[in-house]
């Protein structure tokens, strides 16, 4: 019997976690390889709308994305509560949109000038107005490849 | 002489706290999700002396939005939820005469002489107001492709037994290699050619 005893006095014997760094070191290359870092601060509120007849935006490096939407809290007081554009960092006026994907555009290689998308991310209660306003403003500089960005989902949820 | 042994081991035992610290660092700051949405055309400016081509009335779909997000389709209101059915009605008519050179062998529709000759001709004309809202004009937009990638799909099942968005997104897929690609691009065309999509957008109108 005192062989027995002896046995659960040593307790359980501790886990072994010679293998933990690696374990972690494997989830943090995953992390590293897929991760994006976010490039601009969301200003506007940007709740997209629905739809169901998507294409997924391929190749990050070829879109110039435009926000639009009602200042949020923090700048209502200094912006009103109208929707407005965001280009980068900065509210801006339909006017300054040209300029604007001109300058993005020159930023690019070469090869990738002609092959562009304009990505919209316009909050779901923005008028058409501005959109019109900024469709008028992408023709004249002859970026017509546009993708209205959503959200997947029914689109009749939209008009709830 | 002092005894001289193995070099002392680096004690690696806060290595993997060093490692938990990078890897929340970057859980953190990770967003995978790409961005998918409706792709659109706009039309380029026309010169401003170029007269615009005439186009029979019959062959445009006409969609008025209204600022409440109310719908005149062909100068009747319409409910959202009918506007796809409508629209395929309208692309898939082919009312051009059997025997004339513009005569649609794919059309499976009413064949009606008072709506659109063939697919290739048939134009939608997409109206809104400036205070539309953004979500409704979406909401059509998408019926509209919706419509569109229907008949598409139909005749993709017909001539290649597969879907056309699915042929579609594997085109435009970055991970598929050439040759599938270069056999996909011409289906795609194809299809694309059977059914073109001719959504055109008039500048908005404010109605005051």
């Amino acid at each position: 019997m005192s062989k027995f005893t002896k046995k659960k006095d040593a307790g359980l014997p501790p886990v072994n976690t010679a293998s933990l760094p690696d374990i972690v070191f494997m989830l943090l290359f995953f992390f590293m390889t897929v991760t994006v870092m976010k490039d601009s601060s969301l200003k506007v509120e940007n709740v997209l709308p629905n739809a169901s007849e998507t294409k997924k935006l391929e190749k990050k490096d070829r879109v110039i994305y435009i926000y639009v939407g009602a200042p949020t809290s923090q700048y209502k007081s200094q912006f009103g509560e109208e929707p407005k554009i965001q280009l980068n960092d900065k509210f801006a006026d339909p006017s300054q949109v040209g300029d604007y994907i001109l300058q993005e555009r020159a930023k690019k290689p070469q090869e990738l000038q002609n092959v562009l998308t304009t990505a919209l991310k316009v909050d779901k209660n923005a008028n058409m107005g501005l959109i019109s306003d900024i469709k008028q403003e992408l023709r004249k500089v002859n970026a017509l490849k546009v993708n209205y960005t959503t959200y997947d989902g029914d689109a009749f949820n939209n008009l709830q | 002489m002092p005894k001289r042994g193995a070099p002392p081991e680096v004690n690696a035992g806060s290595m993997a706290d060093i490692a938990f610290l990078l890897l929340i660092f970057f859980l953190v700051t990770t967003t995978i999700e790409t961005d998918a949405g409706l792709d659109r055309m706009l039309p380029p400016i026309e010169p401003p002396n170029e007269e615009p081509p005439i186009i029979k009335e019959k062959n445009i779909f006409t969609v008025n939005i209204n600022r409440n997000g109310q719908l005149l389709v062909e100068d009747e209101l319409t409910d959202i939820k009918s506007l796809r059915e409508k629209a395929k009605a309208f692309l898939d008519n082919g009312g051009a005469p059997q025997g004339s050179p513009e005569y649609c062998s794919y059309c499976k529709g009413k064949r009606n002489p008072e709506s659109s000759d063939n697919p290739a001709k048939a134009i939608i004309s997409l109206k809104n107001d400036r205070e539309t809202k953004y979500s409704t004009y979406i909401t059509v937009q998408n019926e509209l492709v919706g419509a569109y990638n229907e008949l598409r799909n139909r005749e993709a099942q017909r001539l290649y037994k597969r879907d056309f968005t699915d042929m579609e997104a594997d085109y435009l897929n970055p991970e598929t290699d050439s040759g599938t690609k270069e056999d996909l691009k011409e289906k795609v065309k194809r299809i694309q050619d059977l059914f073109p999509q001719k959504l055109s957008e008039a500048e908005t109108e404010s109605t005051n």
